[in-house]
């Protein structure tokens, strides 16, 4: 289903436009880390992608078609991660009866990927009580379980500690090598640089570079882009 | 005073004797409150939960039409409830007024738009912090509103004991619908009501008992689940 186009995709609430007019592509394999400072509209940019969000204006096109149902193979992770009131367990075969697959699968898939993860060993435990960074392995879990062909995570290590942040990011590229596309969003420059195939760099709701990237840490387009990367924050 | 000691004693013997007249009339009333719970909510926790999820337009309105339903006064449900089931109501060919099923159509109606206010409200919240997560999942409204139901069944617990607490301590509906006929319509309310005109302090007081007794198991209960469920589910 990838490519996913966007032409001139903006989005406005409450008056104020918080996309600006984007056209970008969506690759299959490279991952992808959008980057910005906050409030440049990365998050609701990644909505809009994943259909939460319907731009107000443009259009956003899954492999060329003009079909604007919103395609099944896909998952996204949030910044806070939503725990259901059941077992850890019961979260991942939750989104799994959601997509259609058998009862009989569910659990086998299920117990699969939370042993991917490292959480076997807490999948009756309810979701609820489990740390912050169990939560959001959990959420990956929960979302690899779909095996999508798009994951989107947003700032998925925003809330966490170091160790936590390193699994998380090891489980993303676990998922990215099993032939899943990653689209992440940060404002977080080491974790970008770690992660990131290609930047897509947002500022004010507007694309200010997308380049590979060595590229965009070694010459950005922009002035924008290279006063984030310095640290100099001139929108503030 | 004495009078009030002496009754005392007798409403306790009464309840300690297991009085027949006593416990009848206390197994109507659960039998008409329980029921009329049920019924509403089989009505109020769909209504509750179409509310919480759906925006539409009318909905605001909606919403308050609700919350004051929630305090909707009882006589006046009885006397509607009359007019509908009364020989030339539109619904007197079934003959109900004066039999149990009336009470319980009564107290349904009393009590739904107080589980749909309240699973409103616990339901909404709960959408607020799921929404995105259950949307990104593709579930569909019916599919978000049964997972919703299904993860806040502890608080509407609370809900539909606030109901059943609501129907229990009513008179006014089911003393007009149901007219208090000895053996076959009078219920705890209506009996207190009578006997304490009639001067039978005893009875009147030993069934006031059994109906806070009864009220306060239940919250207790209701307690008692929600606080079993934080610990377990947090």
């Amino acid at each position: 289903m990838l490519p996913l186009t966007l032409e001139d995709v903006s989005f406005a609430a409450g008056g104020r436009t918080i996309i600006d007019r984007v056209s970008c592509e969506f690759t299959p394999g490279p991952r992808t880390v959008i980057l910005g400072p906050n409030g440049a509209g990365k998050s609701v940019l990644m909505r809009l992608c994943h259909g939460l969000l319907t731009p107000t204006a443009g259009r956003i096109a899954w492999r060329g078609s003009r079909d604007e149902r919103r395609p099944r193979a896909q998952a996204m992770v949030f910044q806070r991660p939503v725990m259901l009131r059941r077992a850890a367990l019961g979260n991942v075969t939750y989104g799994l009866k959601l997509a259609g697959v058998p009862r009989t699968e569910r659990d086998r898939r299920a117990r699969e990927v939370l042993d991917a993860v490292g959480l076997s060993a807490i999948a009756s435990r309810p979701a609820r009580v489990l740390s912050g960074g169990e939560q959001q392995k959990l959420a990956l879990a929960r979302a690899w379980a779909l095996t999508p062909e798009v994951l989107f995570l947003d700032e998925p290590t925003a809330n966490l500690d170091p160790g936590a942040t390193r699994e998380v990011e090891r489980i993303v590229d676990q998922i990215h090598a099993s032939g899943t596309k990653i689209v992440m969003t940060t404002h977080n420059l080491a974790q970008a640089r770690r992660l990131a195939d290609e930047i897509l760099f947002i500022s004010a709701g507007r694309v200010a570079d997308h380049a590979p990237v060595e590229r965009f840490f070694a010459q950005p387009s922009t002035t924008e882009a290279a006063a984030f990367i310095k640290g100099e924050l001139p929108w503030s | 005073m004495s009078d009030i000691g002496s009754a005392f004693a007798e409403a306790a013997h009464l309840i300690a004797a297991a009085d027949t007249t006593l416990y009848g009339i206390v197994l109507l009333s659960l039998e008409v409150s329980l029921t009329a719970v049920v019924a509403a909510t089989v009505i109020g926790l769909p209504l509750g939960a179409a509310l919480a999820i759906r925006r539409f337009p009318g909905r605001a309105v909606l919403l308050v039409t609700l919350n004051a339903l929630m305090g909707l006064p009882p006589v006046v449900v009885g006397l509607l409830v009359y007019l509908l089931l009364s020989r030339a109501g539109p619904l007197g060919e079934l003959g109900l007024l004066f039999t149990p099923a009336a009470m319980v159509i009564a107290q349904a109606i009393l009590v739904t738009p107080i589980i749909a206010g309240l699973s409103r409200q616990v339901l909404e919240d709960a959408w607020h912090e799921y929404e995105e997560q259950l949307r990104s999942l593709g579930a569909t409204a019916p599919m978000a509103a049964a997972t919703l139901i299904w993860d806040t069944r502890y608080s509407l617990v609370t809900v539909v004991l606030a109901g059943f607490g609501r129907a229990a301590a009513e008179v006014g509906a089911v003393m007009i619908v149901g007219g208090n006929i000895d053996g076959v319509t009078r219920v705890m309310t209506t009996a207190i009501s009578l006997e304490t005109s009639k001067g039978d302090l005893p009875l009147a007081l030993g069934l006031g008992i059994v109906l806070v007794a009864v009220v306060f198991l239940v919250n207790a209960a209701a307690q008692l689940i929600k606080s079993a469920a934080v610990r377990r589910y947090g």
